[in-house]
């Protein structure tokens, strides 16, 4: 396949800008970021600087990889990291357009690379149980109910990449913080501190400067992981309980 | 050459470790609250250790080159966690957990660490439960196990196909909430480039901040390396990209002594290489050979016209296929150990049977699972995996036999650590799979994730204080002495050195070149003259990387090339190293298949006479080594060899 990307290019030389290049022979095998490789290699061998973009693990998980493609965060393929997606979901002759996860919380540090570094925060401010180690009972002392632990499971599976920010008009991070939130308020071990939690965490997510969520529902869509909505829903409901609730903590 | 004393303590084996903790050293709350300790690594073990340390009143720095710590590359393991709970009334015990583990390694482990692991196996489970991890549930709320290769109990806990990512959220966690506290100093896109040794004592590092290139000196009362193993130096493997030994090795040139770096875990089940543009291996869990079939065709014209796409794998029948694992091994078949699984891998393929373009496959089919149990249950045991395999290769495997071929996966080889995990510098501490400790030659399925946790949460807090106990007078470490100049001055020198070349070849260039070398002289099967013309391209290489390569930019940026040329460094001289080590090493044992040590039935010959040690070697400068042993003494176990047919 012969492609034409429009790359985003920031940083260095380039103030902000997308850039032309083409690339030849690439097979339908090669994964997203491997052309990317070869595109790099090429840069590198006319002494250019390549083209700075995040990965890590390239299997999908590490949620490293983080690029908007076409303008769908991961590219068109549902359910599908950058890493995992392949060139077979490309035609011969193609224009792409690849541009960074762009948030006022993810501020771009070069190229398609940009700072995640509130998301973590996030987590800092409550996304976690409060026990120390060696503080642990027997594990199956609690029992829990399959399909319980089974839905705490779904919402733990998100991998952090922005994703849900980068296609949100609003660039929430709802989806994200509503994971986290839901995984712990499911499981009985993360069930006491709920309330404070759902505060300290959306507390951290506004002064991060993300939006509001006006319901669009677009994370979903574009979530690598499939990561529903519903999680939001009882976002609201821990946060409002935390606000009104017999068990209010402010 | 010293023998090495790896302080462990008296007593019977099932004893030590409680005795040992009732003894040992303890620093009061007051004193903790000053002494610093550096951490560097987030993974299993590198995060958990942070948390703990800071939970236990510590000051802990961690850092890592990943913008957050939750990408250590222990989120990416799939199966599962050994403990010995018992759970399943099976007769698993923290002995059988203990034997197993011994004998996987093919007896080229320390007993004492084994037990100690199979010991804290069980307080992992209850840690990650109370921190809210999702493990698998049976309808009674209790929580599920699975049974892993080379047992014959059910001891593995697992999350779906994401064990290693739930563990490292929860160890992330913990680890977030002592970030909040201000107990931890989290430095993210920091690689360190130096360990630093102030009167002998490891005392510090030297880290770049990769956003901005600085090159910035951090000091403590200790180090600690949780910095993940090497099997990059193969180029392709199933690690993370960004996974390296830069870390380590540092701490190897500056008197860390590197034990058993030929050990190297080649696991069976990857989707292979589709191309000379493939950057990294996708592994397919073990678990699949539970109903796989492994084949590959009989005759050689078969595989040609397969390779030519003439034929299709649906054209062969049954008699025109070679079952090879189920004929070879008839009592395990399918699930001999991983090494077993992947040399006979290899045999066939090398015979000119293998399938798929580049001849470097096998098959793994399902068909007759699919039809003895249909192909709803097959989905639910490993749609997710199926589902992967399909992304990557365009391929139905529920139609269609999957390819395989095996990949470097773990390396058990990694710095020497005492009982302790102190290695021969003192106050330098190494956990995880950058230690050599626990695996032997050969590491079992879900157990990498245990050991991980095990340093981390279980033991490191404990020993640590042997050392530190020693240290409650000692002020704080002033970044401002020779010692911590003379490693930035080395530093810089080598990152100005790399810029310098200007050469014509790219970072990765070389580093595909070093893999090819690795993986033909010193993988899955080496011989004494392959392993000396591996060692002496490697050689050729390194000069030509210093002569020719081509690193853009400059050190005072973002500059991920130059992150890869200096870990790409260190990897050329690494190479040369496994080589020598495996050259050394006259036996075959688990990961490490010398091919003149075989039995007429090609079955590894291994020789506990002479080489029942653990190989440990001291760096003497770029390409020179001295070799130390540590006697392996086997108390409790007798050795025997393994046999799977």
């Amino acid at each position: 396949m012969r492609l034409t990307l429009k790359v985003w290019r920031e940083g260095g030389k380039y103030v902000g800008q997308f850039v032309d290049y083409k690339v030849d022979n690439i097979s339908t095998d090669m994964s997203f970021l491997e052309m990317l490789d070869v595109l790099n290699e090429q840069l590198i061998q006319e002494k250019e600087t390549p083209i700075a973009f995040e990965h890590d693990c390239r299997e999908g998980i590490c949620g490293t990889c983080s690029m908007v493609i076409n303008g769908q965060p991961h590219g068109p393929m549902k359910s599908t990291t950058t890493c995992q997606l392949h060139m077979r979901s490309f035609n011969d002759g193609d224009v792409i357009y690849i541009e960074p996860f762009r948030a006022k919380a993810f501020p771009v540090i070069r190229d398609l690379v940009v700072n995640r570094d509130s998301f973590d925060r996030i987590i800092q401010a409550g996304g976690y149980v409060s026990v120390n180690t060696g503080q642990a009972q027997d594990a199956n002392a609690i029992p829990i109910e399959k399909d319980t632990s089974s839905q705490a499971f779904d919402a733990a599976t998100c991998i952090g990449c922005g994703a849900c920010v980068a296609a949100c008009p609003n660039a929430s991070a709802m989806l994200f913080t509503s994971a986290k939130v839901s995984h712990l308020a499911t499981m009985p071990q993360g069930k006491v501190e709920a309330r404070k939690r759902a505060q300290s965490m959306v507390k951290q997510m506004d002064a991060e400067g993300f939006g509001k969520c006006s319901n669009v529902t677009a994370c979903e869509a574009e979530c690598p992981k499939g990561i529903s909505v519903t999680n939001i829903a009882k976002l609201n409901r821990e946060y409002m309980g935390s606000v009104f609730g017999s068990d209010k903590v402010m | 050459m010293t023998k090495l004393d790896a302080k462990v303590p008296k007593g019977a084996l099932s004893d030590k470790w409680q005795q040992y903790k009732g003894t040992m050293k303890l620093v009061a709350p007051n004193n903790k609250r000053r002494i610093e300790v550096i951490v560097v690594g987030t993974g299993l073990a590198g995060g958990a250790c942070a948390a703990t340390l800071a939970e236990l009143g510590y000051k802990v720095k961690v850092f890592t080159f990943h913008d957050s710590p939750r990408r250590a590359h222990s989120i990416a393991a799939q199966g599962g966690i050994n403990a010995a709970k018992n759970y399943q009334n099976d007769g698993d015990s923290v002995y059988r957990l203990f034997y197993d583990t011994i004998k996987g390694g093919d007896y080229r482990s320390r007993e004492s660490n084994v037990h100690r692991l199979a010991e804290v196996s069980t307080n992992i489970i209850d840690q990650c439960v109370a921190q809210g991890v999702p493990f698998a549930r049976e309808y009674g709320g209790l929580l599920a196990n699975r049974s892993f290769g080379g047992v014959q109990v059910s001891r593995t806990f697992y999350a779906r196909g994401q064990t290693g990512q739930q563990l490292l959220l929860g160890a992330y966690q913990a680890l977030s909430r002592q970030i909040a506290n201000g107990n931890v100093t989290l430095y993210n896109r920091h690689e360190m480039l130096d360990l630093v040794k102030v009167d002998g004592k490891a005392r510090g590092i030297i880290a770049r901040n990769l956003l901005t290139g600085e090159i910035e000196r951090h000091a403590a009362h200790c180090v600690v390396l949780g910095t993940g193993g090497y099997g990059n130096v193969f180029y392709l493997s199933t690690n993370a990209m960004n996974s390296n030994t830069s870390a380590a090795w540092r701490a190897h040139r500056k008197g860390a002594f590197m034990a058993n770096p030929c050990y190297t875990q080649i696991h069976p089940t990857c989707i292979p290489v589709s191309g000379h543009y493939q950057s990294k291996l996708t592994l397919m869990s073990e678990s699949l050979r539970n109903d796989g079939r492994v084949w590959v065709p009989k005759s050689k014209a078969d595989s040609d016209a397969i390779r030519k796409g003439e034929k299709s794998p649906l054209d062969l029948s049954e008699d025109q296929r070679d079952y090879y694992l189920e004929r070879i091994y008839p009592s395990f078949g399918n699930l001999v150990p991983r090494d077993v699984a992947s040399r006979a891998a290899k045999y066939v393929c090398d015979e000119g049977r293998g399938v798929s373009k580049t001849g470097l496959a096998v098959y793994l089919d399902f068909s007759d699972a699919i039809n003895r149990l249909g192909e709803d249950t097959i989905s639910a045991r490993y749609g997710n995996l199926f589902e992967i395999y399909e992304k990557i290769t365009g391929e139905n495997p529920y139609k269609r036999p999957m390819r395989i071929y095996p990949a470097v996966h773990y390396t058990m080889g990694g710095l020497w650590v005492d009982y302790n995990l102190q290695t021969t510098v003192p106050g330098c501490f190494a956990l995880g799979e950058a230690n050599f400790s626990d695996h032997g030659a050969n590491r079992l399925g879900a157990s990498a994730l245990m050991q991980g946790l095990a340093d981390g949460y279980f033991v490191i807090p404990y020993t640590i204080g042997q050392f530190l106990a020693d240290e409650i007078r000692t002020p704080n470490i002033s970044t401002d002495q020779g010692a911590f100049a003379e490693a930035e001055t080395e530093v810089r020198g080598r990152i100005e050195k790399l810029l310098a070349i200007k050469g014509n070849q790219s970072v990765e260039s070389f580093h595909r070149r070093l893999g090819q070398y690795m993986w033909d002289y010193c993988g899955m099967s080496r011989s004494a003259e392959g392993l000396e013309k591996g060692i002496k391209l490697i050689r050729e290489l390194r000069d030509e990387f210093y002569k020719d390569v081509f690193v853009p930019g400059s050190n005072e940026e973002y500059n991920p090339e130059l992150e890869k040329a200096l870990r790409v460094a260190d990897f050329l001289e690494l190479g040369e190293l496994m080589c020598k080590d495996a050259l050394n090493r006259n036996e075959s044992c688990g990961g490490h298949f010398r091919e003149e040590y075989q039995t007429e039935e090609g079955e590894a010959t291994r020789n506990d006479e002479d080489f029942a040690y653990v190989a440990a070697w001291e760096s003497k400068g770029m390409g020179e080594s001295e070799l130390h042993k540590e006697d392996l003494v086997f108390e409790n176990v007798e050795l025997k060899t393994r046999s799977y047919k």
